[in-house]
């Protein structure tokens, strides 16, 4: 019985020591997907959610460059970059869509804080993005006007 | 045949990154006209892309990226630089492409 313990542990213990170092260099490289913060339809806990506080500070350093009206909703296209340094992070928020999160871009000392993509929009809705540096989160936000929703089928 | 379309060129040691994904980036939130039945959630869920080996960008995608998803993206480099882009979506399909920085 004392035997079979002991090899059944020992196994145990060498799994242990061949996952632990990709356990800990797979967190290191990849940051899981925020399932969480996808799935929240409300903008102020899709934010608190995302950085833990809802302590936003508006900033002209942030430039976010969309189309103040979208033709179609399915395709509109956001820039964003910054002036600030240090960026960790930066997260593109669409108030009115079912979820607010809709994309977020974790940045190295390598990256330049400049991301550029193309978003479905379902109707006219603010669109935020948040500039993590330091501690402190920036963000700029500008209504774009949808006339053909992106949602629908 | 890569679904992963991507250019990139340098220019004063800033390499600007281009590319377009092949995917149909589904919500999960559509009907089937015909059946009437939900069209399952079908996106890319993250993005990662390396330069010389050396990670540049970590994106996370919900379904709000529109179809065929289009990504730019800057990064300190130069000519030459192996730039590498990977995606993994919710149904666990992956790609990746390596290009040379021109």
């Amino acid at each position: 019985m004392k035997r079979r313990n002991f090899i059944k542990n020992s196994m145990l213990f060498a799994g242990v020591l061949t996952t632990l170092p990709s356990v800990l260099f797979a967190k290191k490289s990849y940051a899981a997907w925020p399932k969480t913060s996808f799935d929240i339809k409300d903008l102020t806990d899709s934010v608190k959610s995302v950085y833990g506080h809802n302590n936003l500070e508006e900033s002209s350093k942030v430039k976010l460059k969309a189309p103040s009206i979208a033709e179609n909703g399915a395709i509109v296209p956001i820039n964003v970059s910054t002036s600030l340094e240090n960026v960790d992070s930066i997260m593109i928020f669409v108030e009115n869509n079912p979820q607010p999160l809709s994309s977020g871009y974790q940045l190295t000392q390598l990256a330049e804080p400049s991301i550029g993509t193309r978003l479905k929009m379902g109707k006219t809705s603010n669109v935020m993005a948040a500039v993590k540096s330091g501690d402190k989160v920036y963000t700029s936000t500008q209504e774009v006007k949808v006339t053909i929703g992106g949602c629908g089928g | 045949m890569s679904t992963i379309k991507m250019r990139s060129k340098e220019s004063n040691g800033v390499v600007t990154v281009k590319a377009l994904i092949k995917h149909p980036m589904e919500t999960g939130q559509r009907k089937n006209k015909k059946t009437g039945d939900m069209i399952p959630a079908h996106y890319i869920q993250e993005v990662h892309s390396k330069a010389n080996g050396k990670d540049v960008i970590t994106i996370h995608w919900g379904p709000a990226v529109s179809k065929n998803p289009y990504l730019t993206f800057k990064y300190k480099g130069n000519k030459g630089d192996d730039v590498e882009i990977s995606w993994v979506d919710n149904q666990g399909n992956k790609d990746t492409k390596i290009g040379k920085v021109k």
